[in-house]
């Protein structure tokens, strides 16, 4: 006997749209009310951003006030100072460059065919120097700019990526002695962990700007831009700590017992068989962290750098464009949300490519 | 003596004494040094600071102060400060949170692309950016000669003018306890297995029970107002400023939108979370058993949805609670900004610094030890590992 199979008829677009959004007298109520806010919302921004907007600096601050719209006359005058800060003007084009750099290498990190521990920590060595050359100069023909000149995009990156860059492997440490079978040492890493995790990033960045010359030696006390990423890479890697030692408890015991049997050391076992297991389990959280603690640079501002929350500050804190504040903040916002954004949504495609061999 | 290094058991515990060892130096001469750098500047260590008066004054308390209250005084007010935004932040966010969260996971496709918007923007915006925006919104207000008015509040850039009662503080104080006995009650008489209830009735009795006290307590604001005046006291404009009513400055009012604008994303998500944590075939289960859809949300997808969502949403409180640190920023004066006036006006840096992290500390382990027991009480009891 052959079964036949007769597929239900396909509903019409209006028939369609009845079940989608006006299947019950409830879910009518719901799709109009959603449906009058985003239009609402959406005229309003379009008509304040772009219809009723001033986009060229040539009328001044007085063309702006009169109109209804945006002013992003400011962004015109002033983007100079957002994303470059107090940086010499003739060689801002070396603190452009400088920041092309980051994203080049942090888009190259993103590729799996430079997914390991050597290419890595090459391609991101490589631009952070590269970067430190571009911004410090004083060689190759490039006139010295000392780092209390640095500012906005370009020094919100540099934080970053030196934060991550120290914090990484610090935070391999971590988890390392963390899990150690030596009990003293797992016992006092993991309070030194768990304290620094119950600590705010503010105090932390604080006690490492201000507090902290106190408590060394002068030989040792250095640039502040160094020992507030010092702090923050601390901070970075005590979280991350925890993100690595859940990846490595995801790693069977097997597999360390098996590498033990083939006569494997330490170092072999961890650098071979546990750590790539295990980062390939903390990926998705990893580029979550990353994504936090980019977020969390802004607060740089707190202990006196001119990043770019400070530098969008002072871009419409001083003189005639005092008014144009929403414009200012709404340009940072959106710098930083394409760069946390698209990492976000990176870890969001990870994820699903990662859970293609566990359906 | 080589013998000796090549024992496992020797070797480990010298390894463990190495790092103990060295770690404790480097804090030990950390101090030392700090000691001898403040000595030189004629700060003598200790906490006899404490009882100095402080000779500066704070932009938001709830206690009564002056300039010429000792430290002590100053790091309570700190510390109820962060608290305060802290509980006030988490409430709204909390609330946010849920709107959105239950929006993402509707079954209505236009109130899932409104939240998934909501959260993709806010969530991607730093905190202290939109702590420094809605400052800057505020300030920007007209002044109170021009304030905005509706339902008796007033918006002006000194800060958000409301309403408040002529009420002396004990009568206050009588008129919270109703609200605090109403929702402590039914968690108790829940506990005695012969009064318990299914869900929805509890839910009936505990909304009433609120209701109930809502009465008392303005029964008892009604009795203990002051003489010869008004239940409320509008605020008004008398010469150049506002009188009356009760003044929410800027700098708390900016934060606590930041706070739940930003931690009603984060919580949006784990609401998300937690209720696609519901497995199917619970839903499905009821729904068969011709519960109506309400029923099945608040009887089955709320609590199982609940348990999943809430070791997540304490880590989430956690962090938040941490982000009031961010009143520096706008001149809040939390806990932290006042440890940090300390240390600029005292000098009395590692005394302080202690007091910040032992004060940090005992509020996360406190919040911590009381989610943890609320995750005991409504963690499933026995071997349950149906999905």
């Amino acid at each position: 006997m052959e079964m036949v199979v007769v597929a239900p008829p396909a509903p019409g677009t209006l028939e369609d749209l009845r079940r989608r959004f006006f299947a019950t007298p409830l879910q009518a109520l719901l799709s109009l009310v959603s449906l009058a806010i985003m239009v609402l919302l959406a005229w309003k921004l379009l008509n304040w951003a772009i219809f009723s907007a001033v986009f060229t600096a040539s009328g001044g601050p007085e063309a702006c006030q009169a109109a209804a719209g945006a002013c992003w006359s400011v962004i015109a005058a002033r983007w100079r100072i957002i994303l470059f800060g107090l940086y010499p003007f003739e060689e801002q084009w070396r603190s452009a460059l400088a920041c092309v750099t980051v994203v080049v290498m942090t888009v190259l990190s993103c590729i799996p065919a430079f997914w390991t521990g050597r290419r890595i920590g090459l391609v991101w060595a490589a631009g952070a120097a590269l970067y430190y050359v571009l911004m410090k100069g004083g060689v190759l023909g490039l006139p010295y700019v000392g780092e209390e000149a640095w500012g906005g995009l370009a020094l919100t990156l540099f934080i970053f990526v030196t934060t991550c860059l120290i914090g990484f492997p610090l935070a391999i440490c971590l988890a390392l002695l963390r899990r150690s079978g030596l009990p003293w040492i797992s016992r006092i890493t993991g309070i030194i962990i768990d304290s620094v995790r119950s600590l705010p990033l503010i105090s932390i960045l604080f006690t490492f700007a201000i507090v902290l010359p106190f408590a060394l030696p002068q030989w040792l006390v250095g640039d502040k831009l160094y020992r507030v990423i010092l702090g923050s890479a601390l901070f970075f890697s005590a979280y991350q700590a925890e993100i690595v030692r859940g990846g490595m408890q995801g790693v069977s015991n097997g597999q360390e017992e098996a590498a033990m049997a083939l006569g494997m050391n330490y170092w072999q076992r961890i650098g071979r068989i546990l750590l790539p297991q295990a980062m390939r389990n903390a990926l998705p959280a990893t580029i979550n962290q990353f994504v936090i603690s980019f977020k969390e640079t802004s607060l740089v501002v707190i202990v006196g750098f001119f990043e770019i929350l400070a530098s969008g500050n002072a871009a419409y804190g001083t003189g005639e464009w005092r008014f144009a504040y929403v414009e200012v903040y709404a340009f940072i916002a959106f710098i930083y949300f394409v760069f946390v954004f698209s990492l976000s949504r990176y870890g969001a495609f990870l994820e699903r490519r990662m859970s293609v061999g566990e359906r | 003596m080589i013998s000796l290094l090549r024992n496992q058991k020797v070797r480990n515990a010298l390894l463990q004494v190495f790092y103990v060892g060295s770690l404790a130096a480097l804090v030990l001469a950390g101090v030392v040094i700090a000691r001898r750098n403040l000595a030189e500047q004629g700060i003598t260590s200790g906490f006899d600071f404490l009882y100095k008066s402080t000779g500066w004054d704070v932009s938001f308390s709830l206690l009564p102060v002056t300039a010429n209250d000792p430290y002590w005084w100053f790091f309570l007010i700190g510390i109820i400060n962060t608290l305060f935004l802290g509980s006030i932040g988490l409430l709204l966010a909390t609330v946010v949170g849920t709107v959105v969260g239950l929006a993402r996971t509707s079954s209505n496709e236009l109130a899932r692309l409104l939240g998934r918007t909501y959260v993709d923007i806010f969530r991607n915006i730093p905190l202290i950016l939109q702590a420094f925006f809605w400052y800057a919104i505020i300030t920007h207000l007209p002044t109170p000669r021009a304030a905005h008015e509706a339902w008796g509040m007033l918006l002006t850039s000194r800060g958000l003018y409301l309403p408040a009662p002529n009420v002396g503080g004990v009568a206050m104080a009588l008129a919270i306890l109703p609200l605090f006995a109403a929702v402590a009650l039914p968690v108790w008489l829940g506990r005695t297995s012969r009064l318990s209830r299914p869900v929805g009735e509890r839910l009936v009795i505990q909304l009433a029970g609120i209701a109930a006290a809502l009465a008392c307590a303005v029964l008892i604001l009604i009795v203990g107002r002051l003489p010869d005046a008004p239940l409320l006291d509008f605020p008004a404009l008398q010469g150049l400023n506002l009188k009356g009513g009760l003044r929410i400055p800027p700098e708390f009012s900016a934060l606590a939108v930041a706070i739940a604008i930003y931690g009603g994303s984060y919580i949006a998500e784990i609401v998300r979370g937690g209720f696609k944590a519901v497995g199917k075939g619970q839903v499905e289960a009821a729904l068969s058993l011709g519960l109506s859809p309400w029923r099945v949300f608040t009887l089955v997808k709320l609590p199982l949805a609940l348990r999943a969502m809430l070791p997540i949403l304490a880590n989430q409180y956690v962090w938040l609670i941490k982000a009031t640190t961010m009143g520096i920023a706008v001149g809040f004066t939390d806990f932290f900004m006042i440890v940090a006036l300390t240390i600029n006006h005292s000098g009395q840096t590692l005394e302080a610094i202690g007091i910040l992290m032992a004060g940090f500390l005992t509020i996360n382990l406190s919040l911590a030890a009381v989610f943890n027991r609320i995750n005991k009480a409504i963690a499933l009891k026995g071997n349950q590992l149906r999905g």
